[in-house]
């Protein structure tokens, strides 16, 4: 046998992008779960960035007021409490949860799609590599809508708490640095979610994925 | 059945003297023997073929007839190695494809076997032009040689000029004529066609078939349809008629006027 079967990663990447943008209605659909868990994870990190940029720069008393019962700090910052993680863990588990499920019967609207593709010569591999592709570019669409929405949020929220002065000290910083940690969570966790159906579509014989869809 | 069978050893022995391993003249691009099939539907095993015996020629025209359920969708994947058979072995270009890894496998299906089918199947998120290039860009073809090749076959169906149309924004016809084109993109041995009239009207299903013929005829493709459409006997060089997973009877090019006075 001369060649082997190949897809470089390049058209590997042109193929899902263009996979990703003929579907973006499907695909918002599919994330939005997603984005809201990662709004919610980002809104309460954010929150507590705010209150404690905020937080520097106040007098003691001040600290007293803006400081809500129950809560304490711990080298003079705000954390977070257990609760409020425990909350975060369930809304991600959640939000696993549901994008397995879309990205599931995502995958068997496509079942004709994998199997044609299959007969045009696609390594399991290859398969892989788009569905793969396609969350991450999925997640990063989640990633940034959830960080924009959950800062807006806290934002919003600090504001309507503490009024200007929650925002007066903007931690800029932070705020890229929750914003990165959540691109790269939200990645992470539609990756995940799809493994399992782009597994399932990758091994798939071809005369399976072609009779499913009649 | 028995008196089907037996017309059936007849015509294969009185054209091809039926060695297995090479033939001295007529290279044989297809081999079947003793192929069966048996699906699970819950706990009954179904039998879609019974035993098929089946050698095609290079450069033929060969369409498998039978009515739908006889088992002539099995016996297209057993051909395509879309599917492996439960008894059995499928030789193509002489190599038994059971014997295959995934990886040849693909490589297989990729540069020697073209496929056609009855819902066209081109990926609809991409163009006509990518559709057709897709099987190219597999089998490792720079960028410059895929596109070349596949406006020259856009062009030989007929469609250069809608090369950058999505499916959605063609015709049945159109559609399945990328899919020919497709289907040739890495000049393979053999063209394997479900149906491919069978979601077109009259007069486009005629046009399909008159130009499966051309590239069978001009470029010696192997074309091997499976079929209900009684347009595709007036072209094919043989006719295998399946019936409840064996080969009724198989027909040479010669007698068979007289078969579709009787067929119809």
């Amino acid at each position: 046998m001369e060649r082997g079967i190949v897809l470089p990663w390049r058209q590997v990447a042109r193929i899902a992008l263009n996979s990703f943008r003929v579907r973006f209605y499907r695909s918002v659909i599919t994330v939005s779960v997603l984005a809201l868990s990662i709004t919610f994870v980002v809104y309460i990190l954010e929150g507590y960035e705010l209150s404690n940029s905020g937080l520097a720069h106040m007098s003691e008393a001040g600290k007293n007021q803006v400081i809500p019962g129950g809560l304490e700090l711990t080298d003079g910052r705000l954390g977070i409490s257990a609760r409020e993680i425990w909350l975060a863990f369930l809304s991600l588990l959640v939000c696993v949860t549901g994008i397995l499920n879309a990205h599931l019967i995502a995958v068997t609207e496509r079942f004709r799609e994998i199997g044609t593709l299959k007969c045009l010569g696609a390594l399991n591999s290859i398969i892989l590599k788009i569905f793969l592709l396609e969350a991450t570019y999925q997640g990063v669409m989640a990633g940034i809508a959830g960080g924009v929405l959950g800062v807006a949020a806290a934002i919003l929220s600090a504001l309507v708490d503490n009024g200007v002065v929650a925002v007066a000290y903007f931690p800029f910083g932070q705020t890229a640095a929750v914003l990165g940690y959540s691109l790269l969570f939200s990645v992470f966790l539609s990756v995940l979610g799809v493994s399992y159906p782009a597994l399932i579509a990758a091994r798939m014989r071809p005369s399976e994925a072609m009779r499913s869809e009649e | 059945m028995s008196a089907g069978q037996d017309s059936h050893t007849a015509s294969l022995s009185a054209d091809e003297p039926a060695i297995p391993g090479m033939a001295e003249d007529s290279h044989y691009v297809v081999r079947l023997s003793a192929v069966t099939k048996t699906f699970r539907m819950g706990s009954t095993p179904v039998e879609a073929l019974k035993g098929i015996d089946l050698a095609i020629r290079a450069g033929e025209y060969l369409s498998i007839m039978g009515p739908s359920g006889s088992g002539k969708s099995t016996l297209f994947n057993m051909i395509g190695a879309l599917d492996k058979p439960t008894e059995g072995c499928v030789f193509i270009d002489e190599v038994d494809v059971a014997q295959l890894d995934a990886f040849e496998l693909a490589w297989l299906r990729c540069r020697k076997i073209g496929y056609i089918f009855q819902t066209f199947n081109l990926i609809h998120v991409m163009s006509a032009i990518e559709n057709v290039t897709l099987p190219m860009i597999f089998a490792g073809l720079s960028r410059d040689e895929y596109m070349d090749k596949g406006m020259e076959l856009l062009r030989l169906v007929g469609l250069a000029d809608r090369s950058n149309h999505k499916p959605s924004e063609l015709s049945g016809g159109q559609q399945q004529r990328v899919a020919i084109a497709r289907s040739l993109a890495n000049a393979p041995a053999i063209v394997l066609a479900d149906e491919p009239t069978g979601n077109l009207d009259l007069g486009t299903g005629e046009e399909i078939i008159t130009l499966l013929k051309s590239l069978s005829s001009e470029r010696g493709v192997t074309v091997i349809s499976a079929t209900h459409d009684i347009k595709m006997l007036n072209v094919s060089d043989r006719v295998v008629w399946i019936r409840d997973g064996r080969i009724e009877r198989v027909e040479e090019r010669g007698r068979l006027k007289i078969s579709v006075g009787e067929v119809v």
